[in-house]
C-alpha cells in the first residue's frame, strides 16, 4: 500500500515540476478561462435582472470547458515525447499512475478555479467565496479530473485527440455538472447544504463510481 | 452467441407477428382515453409506440454495457460485435422515442420540443451513443478500437439511469408511467396494449440485435478468409 502511495505521488511530484517548468497547461486554461468569463459578460450584460441568475452557469461552463483544454494535454505531451512508454514500463501498479495523474490534473484546474473565483466575484458582484461553495466546486472538480484522466489516455491514441475529448466527456460528465450547477444555484439563493443534501450526495456518489470505474478500466486503456 | 440462420428465421416471423398483433392493439383494440379532445384522444395512441421504444433504448444501451463489460473481463470478439450492434440499435430506438414524443407533445403541450430534463437528458443518452461511435471511427488497430470502446460503453451506461430519475427529482411536466404509485390513470384495455407493445418492441429488438450479430459476424468473417485467400496467392 505505501509503495502504491509512492507511485502515484512519483508521478504526481513529476507532473507538477514539469508543469512548474513550462506552465502549458496553466496559462492556456488560465487565459480561456477568463476570457471565456469577459465574453459571458458581453452576452449578460444588462440583459439579465439579477446576475445571480447566470452565475452558476457562467462558473461551471468556464471551468468545465477550461478543464477539458488542459485535460486534453495531460498525455499529449507523454506520447509525443515518448515518456508514456517509459512511465507503463515501469514495474509498477498502473492504476496508481492513473491517481498521480488524476491528482495533478485536480490541482491544475482548481488553480484555475482559484483565479477563476475571485474574478467572477469581481465581474458579476456576486459572492462566490463561501466554503460550501468551495465544497461543491470541489467535489464536481474530483468527478470531472476522475473521468477526464481516463479520457485523455483513451482520446491521445486516436485520429482526432483532443477534438474527441470534450464529445466524449461531456455527457458522461452530465450528472456531476448538473448536480454542481444545482447546488450552486441553490446556495446563491440562500439555501445550506442541508437544504441541498440531494445535490452532494450525488456528486459524492458519482465520484466515487468514476473514480472506482477508472481505477478498474484503465489498465485496458493504456495496454498495447 | 452467435445465431444461427434458423434462429434468425424464427425470430423474424414472431417479431413479425408480434409487430402485427401490437399494431391491432394499440390503434385498434385499446379503448379512447376519456377526457380528452378527439385529436388529443389519437395523440395518445403514441404512447403505444413511444414508450416501447424508450424501453428498448435503454435496453440496448444495458446490453452494450452487459457486452463491454464481458469483452473487457474475457475477450471474444463476439462480445465487441454485441455492443457495437446494440448501440446501433439504441440510437435508432432512442431516435424513435424522440421523434414520437416530439409528435405527441405537439398537441398535447402545444410545442415540438421544450426543455425539460427528462427531454434533454435523454438526448444527451443519443449524444453519449453517437460519441461512441466517433470513437470507434477514430481509431484503425481492431483490438484497441474494441477495449477503448468497451471502456467508453461502461462509462457510457453510468450517466444513462440519471435519465430516468431526471424525472423524480425535478419538476418536470413528462408524465411519470414506470412508477408504482403513478399507473397515469391507463384502463384495463389500456394497460393490455401497453403491456403487448413493449413485449413486442422487446422482441423486435432482440430479432434486429441477432441479425445484426450475425450480419456482422459474416463481414468479420469474410474479410479473414478474403485475407488468407490474397496471402496464399
Amino acid at each position: 500500500m505505501k509503495a502504491y502511495f509512492r507511485v502515484a505521488w512519483a508521478v504526481l511530484w513529476k507532473d507538477l515540476r514539469v508543469e512548474w517548468r513550462t506552465k502549458d497547461m496553466f496559462t492556456s486554461m488560465a487565459v480561456f478561462a477568463v476570457l471565456a468569463l469577459l465574453i459571458f459578460n458581453f452576452a449578460f450584460e444588462l440583459r439579465v435582472p439579477d446576475k445571480r441568475m447566470v452565475v452558476p452557469g457562467v462558473l461551471w461552463v468556464t471551468v468545465a470547458f477550461a478543464g477539458v483544454l488542459g485535460l486534453g494535454r495531460a498525455f499529449i505531451t507523454e506520447k509525443d515525447r515518448g515518456s508514456l512508454s517509459g512511465l507503463l514500463l515501469a514495474p509498477v501498479d498502473r492504476s496508481a499512475i492513473y491517481f498521480g495523474k488524476m491528482v495533478a490534473n485536480l490541482i491544475f484546474i482548481l488553480v484555475v478555479e482559484a483565479l477563476i473565483l475571485p474574478l467572477i466575484t469581481v465581474f458579476f458582484n456576486v459572492p462566490l467565496i463561501t466554503l460550501p461553495l468551495l465544497l461543491i466546486l470541489l467535489l464536481g472538480t474530483i468527478g470531472f479530473a476522475a473521468v477526464g484522466t481516463i479520457f485523455s489516455a483513451l482520446t491521445v491514441n486516436t485520429r482526432a485527440r483532443e477534438v474527441l475529448l470534450p464529445i466524449l466527456l461531456f455527457p458522461v460528465l452530465l450528472p456531476v455538472l448538473v448536480a454542481g450547477i444545482r447546488a450552486t444555484i441553490g446556495l446563491l439563493e440562500g439555501d445550506t447544504l442541508n437544504d441541498l443534501a440531494n445535490w452532494v450526495q450525488l456528486l459524492l456518489f458519482f465520484d466515487l463510481l468514476f473514480l472506482i470505474v477508472a481505477y478498474l478500466t484503465f489498465d485496458y486503456v493504456v495496454e498495447e | 452467441m452467435i445465431p444461427s440462420r434458423r434462429t434468425l428465421n424464427i425470430l423474424n416471423v414472431l417479431a413479425l407477428a408480434g409487430m402485427l398483433v401490437a399494431i391491432y392493439m394499440a390503434m385498434i383494440q385499446a379503448p379512447f382515453a376519456i377526457n380528452l379532445t378527439e385529436t388529443d384522444r389519437w395523440a395518445q395512441r403514441i404512447i403505444y409506440f413511444h414508450v416501447p421504444s424508450a424501453w428498448s433504448s435503454m435496453l440496448s444501451f444495458l446490453i452494450t454495457f452487459i457486452a463491454s463489460i464481458i469483452y473487457l473481463a474475457r475477450g471474444g470478439q463476439k462480445w465487441d460485435i454485441i455492443a457495437r450492434s446494440s448501440a446501433e440499435l439504441g440510437i435508432f430506438f432512442t431516435v424513435a422515442a424522440i421523434v414520437s414524443g416530439s409528435i405527441w407533445a405537439r398537441p398535447a403541450w402545444n410545442t415540438w420540443w421544450t426543455w425539460d430534463p427528462r427531454l434533454t437528458t435523454y438526448t444527451i443518452v443519443l449524444l453519449l451513443y453517437i460519441a461512441y461511435f466517433m470513437l470507434r471511427n477514430a481509431m484503425d488497430d481492431p483490438s484497441r478500437r474494441a477495449r477503448f470502446a468497451a471502456v467508453y460503453g461502461i462509462f457510457a451506461f453510468l450517466s444513462v439511469p440519471i435519465t430516468f430519475m431526471s424525472i423524480r427529482w425535478w419538476n418536470t411536466i413528462h408524465p411519470v408511467i414506470m412508477s408504482p404509485e403513478a399507473d397515469f390513470g391507463l384502463g384495463p384495455g389500456m394497460t393490455r396494449a401497453f403491456i403487448t407493445t413493449n413485449i413486442a418492441f422487446t422482441l423486435l429488438y432482440f430479432t434486429l440485435l441477432a441479425n445484426s450479430v450475425r450480419l456482422a459476424w459474416t463481414v468479420e468473417r469474410v474479410a479473414a478468409l478474403r485475407e488468407r485467400i490474397l496471402q496464399v496467392h
